[in-house]
C-alpha cells in the first residue's frame, strides 16, 4: 500500500438513507419504425437501478461511457425524467416534484461537472459566478454580503483571495474545478452529484481535487454520489461503490469488498486494469481482456447485458435476467455464475 | 506508515502550486482587471476604434445641428445656379460642395441626409434586432412546438420577395421616413431569428447554461443573464452588415421613386437622382453622398469589431497582454539604448 491513494475512508453507518432510488429506469425515444413508424424506438439508456445513500456517505458510481451513470446522476437531481421508478430524498419521494418546490429542493443537491472549462461562463467574474446561486434563491442580503459569501467560499476551496475579480480563463484545470465546487456548495447543499470532476484533470492535480472533496464532506457533512469511469479514483473516496453495465447495475458492496473480492466477472475485469504502481508485482498479474461488443442499448438482448463479454457465460444468461442478490453481507451481485 | 507521507507530500505541492500562483502576479495580463474599468481608454488605444468613433460622433452631431450648420435649406435654390461646382473644382464658397440640378446647395443636403440615413439605419436595426432576437431566443430556448410554428413563420416570410413586398407596401400607405422604416424592420427580421435560434441551440447545450438551470435559475434569467451575452459577437456583426445594407436598401426604394420623395432628402436618393443628371462632368453629385455613406458603413465596422473584443473578457485581456509585452520590450529596448 504505497500510494496515497490506496487510504480507504473509515465506513459510516447511518440509520436512514439520505437519498434512495428504486428501481429507475430511462428510456429515450430515437426515432420510429415499422412501415407506418408507428412503434417509437428507444434508447435503455438505465434499467431498473436501486442504491440508497446515508447520510455523509459517498456512493462511487463506476462505469464505462454509454453505462448510463451520467444519467442516473442527473435523474437523481431531478434534471432527466425517470420513465419507472422512485427517486427520494430525505424520506420524501420527489420523483414527480415540479415548479416552486423542484426549485427549492434545487438549495439542498447540486451537481459538480465533468468539464471544468465549459461549465463556467466565460463572459462572467468568479465573483459572479460563484454569487449566482446566492442572488437567484435571495441568500444574499447586499453585493458586500455576497462578496464576503463568495471569498469564504473560495477560501474553503483552496483559492486565494484575489481570484474573486478575475473570470475563468485565467485558470488552470484543477483551480476551476474548485471555482465549480464553490459555486455548488454555496447553497449549503446536503448531497453533491459529482459527474466525473477529475476526469478532465491532469493525474497530478486529480488527489487534490479529491481530497478537496473529502475535507469538505467532513467539515460539511456532505453526501456524495461520486461518478467516475474507472475504479482508481473511486477508491480513495467512496464508502461503498456501485458498478454498472450497459444501464444495469451489476455489483454494489463496501469499497474494500470490491477491491479484495470483486464477484461479478466484470468487476474483476475492470479491476485488472488499473494498474498497480509496483512494477514487479504488476508483470506477474493477469489482465483479463474482454473481447465482443457491448450490447446495442436500442434492442437489448434479453438476459444478461455482459453476455456477449461474459467469460463465465453459460446457457442460462441468454433467456433470464439475474437479478442483484445478496451473496455476501453487504455484498450485492447480479450474476448466475457466483 | 508511507500514507500519511504521501499526504504531506501532496500537501507541499499543492502549497507550491499556490506559490507559483502568486508569482504570477506580475505578469501584464493581470492588471487587465485593474485596467477594465476604463472602457474609453481602451478605445483609445484602438487607432482604428477612436477614428471611426470620432469621424461617427462628428457625423451625428453635424446631422443633429443641420438646420444651424447647414449653409442654406437642403430643399431651395435657385436653377440659375443648378451644377456649381465645388470649392476645389473652381467652385465659390457661397456652395462649398456644390449644387444639384435644381441648384440646391449640396453641403446642405449631406447633412440632412446624414439625418434620414442614420435615422432609418439605426431605427431599422433596433426594431428588427430586437424582434428578430426575441423570436430566435424563443424558438431556440423553447424549441418543440414553439420552434415549429416560430420558424414556419420565418421561412414563410422568407419566401416573399423583400424588395418587392415593400414596394406593394409603400404604394400603399405612401413613402416617408416612418412608413420605410416599419417596413425595412418587417423585412429585416427574420435573418436574426434564424441566426439567434441557430446560436441558441448550440450555446443551451453548453454545461454553464446547465448549471445556471441547476443552481434554479428561472428561465428568463438563463436566457437573457447566460445565453445572450454569448450572442454578441455574432450579433454585433451581423447587426453592422445589416446596417449597411438597410442604408443601401432605403437608396433602393428612394431610386425606384417608392422611399424618400424628392425633395426631402436622403443619401441614398441623393445617389440614385444624380445618376440621372449627367454623370460625367457632375461627378462629385455621387461622389461626396457615397463616400459618406462608404465612411459611415465602414467606420460602424471599425468600431463594432473593436466593441466585439472589448465585450468578450478572453479577448480583450489577450489583446492588453499583447499591447502591454510590447510596451514592456519597446521599455527594455529604451533602457538598453539608455546605458
Amino acid at each position: 500500500m504505497a500510494e496515497p491513494l490506496a487510504t480507504e475512508p473509515k465506513s459510516v453507518h447511518t440509520t436512514a438513507p439520505h437519498v434512495e432510488v428504486r428501481g429507475l429506469s430511462i428510456r429515450f425515444p430515437v426515432g420510429r419504425s415499422g412501415f407506418w413508424g408507428g412503434t417509437t424506438r428507444y434508447v435503455h439508456a438505465v434499467d431498473e437501478v436501486s442504491f440508497s445513500i446515508g447520510r455523509g456517505e459517498t456512493l462511487g458510481l463506476v462505469g464505462e461511457s454509454g453505462s448510463g451513470k451520467t444519467t442516473i446522476g442527473r435523474a437523481v437531481l431531478r434534471r432527466i425524467e425517470p420513465s419507472a421508478g422512485t427517486i427520494s430524498f430525505r424520506g420524501d419521494d420527489i420523483t414527480t416534484t415540479k415548479g416552486k418546490q423542484l426549485r427549492e429542493l434545487r438549495r439542498h443537491m447540486q451537481l459538480v461537472f465533468q468539464d471544468p472549462y465549459a461549465s463556467l461562463n466565460p463572459r462572467k467574474t468568479v465573483l459572479e459566478l460563484v454569487a449566482e446561486p446566492l442572488i437567484v434563491h435571495g441568500l444574499a442580503l447586499n453585493p458586500k454580503d455576497a462578496r464576503e459569501q463568495v471569498a469564504d467560499l473560495l477560501h474553503r476551496c483552496g483559492l486565494p483571495a484575489d481570484t474573486v475579480d478575475r473570470y475563468p480563463h485565467a485558470f488552470s484545470g484543477g483551480q476551476r474545478q474548485r471555482i465549480g465546487i464553490a459555486r455548488a456548495l454555496a447553497l449549503r447543499p446536503e448531497f453533491i452529484v459529482a459527474d466525473e470532476p477529475v476526469s478532465a484533470l491532469d493525474v497530478s492535480v486529480r488527489a487534490q481535487v479529491v481530497n478537496l472533496l473529502q475535507d469538505l464532506q467532513q467539515e460539511l457533512a456532505l453526501t456524495y454520489l461520486f461518478i467516475a469511469h474507472d475504479l482508481s479514483v473511486v477508491r480513495h473516496i467512496s464508502h461503498r461503490i456501485a458498478i454498472l453495465y450497459a444501464g444495469r447495475m451489476v455489483e454494489i458492496a463496501p469499497t474494500h469488498a470490491v477491491y479484495d473480492n470483486p464477484m461479478h466477472p466484470y468487476t474483476e475485469a475492470l479491476l485488472s486494469s488499473v494498474p498497480i504502481p509496483d512494477p514487479p508485482l504488476q508483470r506477474e498479474r493477469r489482465r483479463i481482456v474482454l473481447t465482443g461488443e457491448i450490447p446495442n442499448p436500442v434492442d437489448p438482448p434479453p438476459g444478461c447485458r455482459f453476455q456477449t463479454r461474459c467469460p463465465l457465460v453459460h446457457d442460462r444468461c441468454h433467456g433470464e435476467t439475474p437479478k442483484l442478490e445478496e451473496k455476501q453481507p453487504d455484498h450485492l451481485v447480479a450474476c448466475f455464475a457466483r | 506508515m508511507t500514507a500519511p507521507d504521501g499526504y504531506t507530500a501532496q500537501h507541499a505541492d499543492e502549497d507550491e502550486a499556490l506559490h507559483q500562483e502568486e508569482a504570477l502576479q506580475g505578469r501584464p495580463y493581470e492588471l487587465a482587471v485593474v485596467q477594465h474599468g476604463g472602457l474609453f481608454r481602451d478605445l483609445i488605444s484602438d487607432k482604428l476604434g477612436i477614428a471611426s468613433f470620432i469621424f461617427l460622433v462628428t457625423l451625428i452631431a453635424a446631422a443633429a445641428l443641420a438646420p444651424w450648420i447647414a449653409p442654406e435649406s437642403p430643399t431651395q435654390g435657385n436653377l440659375s445656379n443648378a451644377f456649381a461646382s465645388p470649392v476645389w473644382h473652381g467652385g465659390t464658397w457661397r456652395n462649398p460642395v456644390g449644387t444639384d440640378w435644381q441648384g440646391y446647395d449640396l453641403l446642405s443636403r449631406l447633412l440632412y441626409g446624414a439625418r434620414t440615413s442614420l435615422i432609418i439605419g439605426v431605427l431599422v436595426v433596433v426594431l428588427a434586432g430586437t424582434f428578430g432576437v426575441l423570436i430566435g431566443l424563443l424558438a431556440g430556448y423553447k424549441g418543440g412546438r414553439a420552434d415549429r410554428w416560430l420558424m414556419g413563420w420565418v421561412d414563410v416570410q422568407i419566401s416573399f420577395p423583400g424588395l418587392l413586398l415593400a414596394m406593394l407596401l409603400i404604394a400603399l400607405v405612401g413613402g416617408s421616413v416612418l412608413s420605410v422604416t416599419i417596413i425595412l424592420a418587417i423585412n429585416g427580421w427574420m435573418v436574426y431569428a434564424r441566426m439567434t435560434r441557430g446560436v441558441v441551440l448550440s450555446v443551451r447545450e453548453r454545461p454553464f447554461v446547465e448549471a445556471a438551470e441547476m443552481m434554479g435559475c428561472r428561465p428568463r434569467r438563463v436566457v437573457f443573464h447566460h445565453i445572450l451575452p454569448n450572442l454578441s459577437t455574432p450579433l454585433v456583426t451581423l447587426a453592422v452588415l445589416e446596417f449597411a445594407r438597410i442604408i443601401l436598401a432605403e437608396a433602393a426604394l428612394s431610386f425606384l421613386g417608392l422611399g424618400i420623395q424628392y425633395p426631402t432628402v436622403s443619401w441614398g436618393l441623393d445617389i440614385a437622382r444624380a445618376g440621372d443628371h449627367e454623370l460625367f462632368g457632375n461627378q462629385w453629385l455621387i461622389i461626396y453622398p457615397g463616400l459618406l455613406l462608404s465612411l459611415t458603413v465602414l467606420s460602424v465596422n471599425l468600431l463594432s469589431s473593436w466593441l466585439r473584443v472589448a465585450a468578450d473578457p478572453q479577448e480583450r485581456e489577450k489583446r492588453f497582454a499583447s499591447r502591454a509585452s510590447g510596451t514592456v520590450s519597446g521599455a527594455a529596448g529604451g533602457g538598453g539604448a539608455g546605458l
